[in-house]
């Protein structure tokens, strides 16, 4: 469809194939004009599209998950974009590689929370320090930081209930969680994530900013990416807010989250 | 809250075409070009939003029109008028004509089915309705326990049957619903993906199984773009009688609202305004498109 002259059309095309997988009206202009200004020697629009493919992939800081031991990882996130499902995709992944992972159920308000984290934490062979429906979500991290203590745990993961970035209690209350673990736990890493889901529009640079703002995340996992949608307002916060991707969901299966891949990303935006 | 950011930039749009005495082709075609990005940064499905505006635009450069005493005037309305009938222009209600009423919740992982069945319960319980919630999800960790304690918090009996085949669970509960004298049965099935096409049959089935009333689709209303690919294909797999909104009590632009009632046609019956088991209302096409256009 693209091998062919580049005209006015041509960068339309290009256009809506951004708008419709939710990179979002301003930075598509942006990366379109970067595009136009890069490409005068280009005739194929084929090649074009490499160019615009590449523009995307500089967007994204090139950093490795790296952790330092222990860690204390603070998921975060918007009601039901997939927390508690990745928890244990990760846990599974780092007790593959070796380190002992504990999890938190501070998810104390949502029903049921509680179980389906524990039933995560039996699928993978790991702990759930847990307290009942309704408890104060401080008092479980706070628990689960001593047992990792005592237990030499490499890893800490705690849920959270899914809130909206503009209830202003509930991002109060994910603040404190954050103090918890620098106050009660200072030799550990404290690593904060923000789950979004892929079919969010855009919707989620917003969280990103008022999750940031609370927690300071370090990086990002999209999930969902299973299905149709594409992602694209990951592209936005990038280049926005310049956090990385560490973690993509593609499926609701224990091994269905990878590392990120920008190459593996925007491919599939073009496909 | 929900849908003030396109407001807030319909009505500078707006203002700006007020600003002007006569309107120029140029001077409309530059204020839908405007209108265009509010909808697309909004979330407006693209498709649906080409549509729109080459819709506005045709009726807006017509003579009457131009030739007005009050062009902008004429061209804001026109605009209005054409948002508004993309949201429907009347209250739709579920259907109660059956001696039971079954209702399917179906929908993408995460888009509040479950919270959602156990709100509905307790409105139409409210009305006097004596409602059966059934728990047709044996796939997500937990979603049966979820379902039960949701169940407690509004007072309803949920219908069990472990990890057994949904269609199996939802012909049995309808059952159980004649027997027990319910005259409402709620489904709350699994989340899946539009894609998935064994989850899809699965759904097929139920529906086939036990004829609902009604099969609502339940909609985040931060969906982006693919909110369209979905709620078409969950139409044509199941033809759907109505949508469900859910998360309207955050600052979504709720673009997947006016793009999933466009591409489906089907009625937005009811909307999620938080999660307590409270937050469910009435929806009202009139007053939401009165609301998106700060009329
Ligand atoms: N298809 C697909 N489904 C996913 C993925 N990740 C999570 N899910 C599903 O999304 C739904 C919600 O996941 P949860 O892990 O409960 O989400 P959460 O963010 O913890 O939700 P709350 O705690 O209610 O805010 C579940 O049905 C999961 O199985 C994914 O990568 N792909
Ligand atoms: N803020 C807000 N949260 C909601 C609303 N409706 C549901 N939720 C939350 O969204 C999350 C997901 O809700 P569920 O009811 O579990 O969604 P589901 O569609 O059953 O999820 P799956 O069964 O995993 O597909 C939960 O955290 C709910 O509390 C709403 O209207 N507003
Ligand atoms: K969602
Ligand atoms: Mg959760
Ligand atoms: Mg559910």
């Amino acid at each position: 469809k693209f091998n062919k002259k580049i005209d006015e059309k041509t960068f339309e095309e290009l256009e809506e194939l951004l708008i419709s997988a939710d990179v979002g009206v301003s930075t598509t202009q942006m990366l379109i004009e970067k595009l136009k200004e890069n490409s005068k020697k280009i005739t194929a629009a084929e090649e074009l599209k490499s160019v615009l493919k590449e523009e995307i992939i500089d967007l994204f800081p090139k950093e490795n998950i790296s952790l330092t031991y222990p860690t204390v990882m603070l998921i975060v996130g918007v009601n039901g974009v997939g927390k508690t499902t990745s928890i244990g995709k990760l846990a599974n992944i780092y007790k593959n590689q070796g380190k002992k992972v504990i999890l938190a159920a501070a998810d104390t308000f949502r029903a049921a929370a509680i179980d389906q984290l524990e039933i995560w934490g039996q699928r993978v062979g790991v702990d759930v320090i847990k307290h009942q429906e309704g408890a104060d979500p401080a008092s479980v991290l706070f628990d689960a930081l001593q047992a990792g203590k005592a237990r030499k745990a490499d890893l800490i993961i705690c849920d959270t209930a899914g809130r909206l970035h503009t209830k202003k209690n509930l991002m109060e209350e994910l603040k404190k969680l954050y103090r918890v673990c620098q106050k009660e736990y200072p030799q550990a890493n404290v690593v904060s994530l923000i789950v979004l889901d892929a079919t969010t529009g855009q919707n989620a640079l917003i969280q990103a900013k008022m999750f940031k703002e609370a927690v300071d995340f370090s990086g990002i996992i999209l999930t969902k990416l299973d299905g149709t949608a594409k992602g694209g307002i990951v592209i936005a916060i990038a280049s926005e807010l310049g956090i990385p991707v560490w973690y993509i969901g593609i499926g609701e299966g224990i091994n269905d989250l990878h590392e990120f891949n920008s190459q593996d990303f925007v491919d599939a935006i073009f496909a | 809250m929900a849908f003030e950011s396109l407001t807030q930039k319909l009505n500078d749009i707006f203002k700006k075409l007020r600003g002007k005495g006569k309107l120029s082709e140029a001077d409309v075609k530059q204020a839908m070009k405007e209108v265009r990005l509010a909808l697309l940064e909004a979330d407006v499905n693209f498709k649906v939003v080409k549509d729109l505006i080459s819709k506005i635009t045709e009726r807006a450069i017509g003579q009457e029109v131009m030739e007005s005493l009050t062009p902008a005037q004429q061209v804001i309305k026109i605009v209005n008028e054409e948002l508004t009938s993309l949201m429907g222009s009347t209250q739709s209600k579920v259907d109660f004509s059956k001696e039971i009423t079954i209702i399917m919740l179906v929908g993408l992982q995460g888009s509040g089915k479950t919270t959602t069945a156990g709100k509905l319960g307790k409105l139409l319980s409210k009305n006097g309705k004596k409602p059966l919630l059934v728990a047709a999800d044996i796939y997500r960790p937990a979603a049966i326990t979820q379902l039960k304690i949701v169940g407690e918090k509004v007072g309803l009996p949920v219908f069990t049957m472990g990890q057994q085949d949904p269609v199996d669970i939802s012909k049995a509960s309808v059952d159980y619903a004649k027997k027990h004298n319910h005259d409402v049965v709620i489904i709350d099935t699994a989340g899946r993906l539009h894609v998935d096409d064994d989850l899809m049959n699965e759904l097929v089935n139920i529906s086939h199984a036990v004829d609902p009333s009604e099969i609502l689709l339940v909609v985040d209303s931060m969906t982006g773009q693919d909110a369209v690919n979905v709620a078409e294909e969950f139409n044509n797999r199941l033809q759907l009688t109505g949508l469900i909104l859910t998360k309207l009590d955050g600052d979504s632009r709720g673009g997947a609202a006016l793009s999933v009632k466009a591409v489906t046609g089907c009625p937005i019956k009811y909307v999620g305004m938080g999660e307590k088991l409270d937050d469910l209302e009435i929806f009202h096409p009139e007053r939401m498109a009165s609301r998106i256009l700060g009329m």
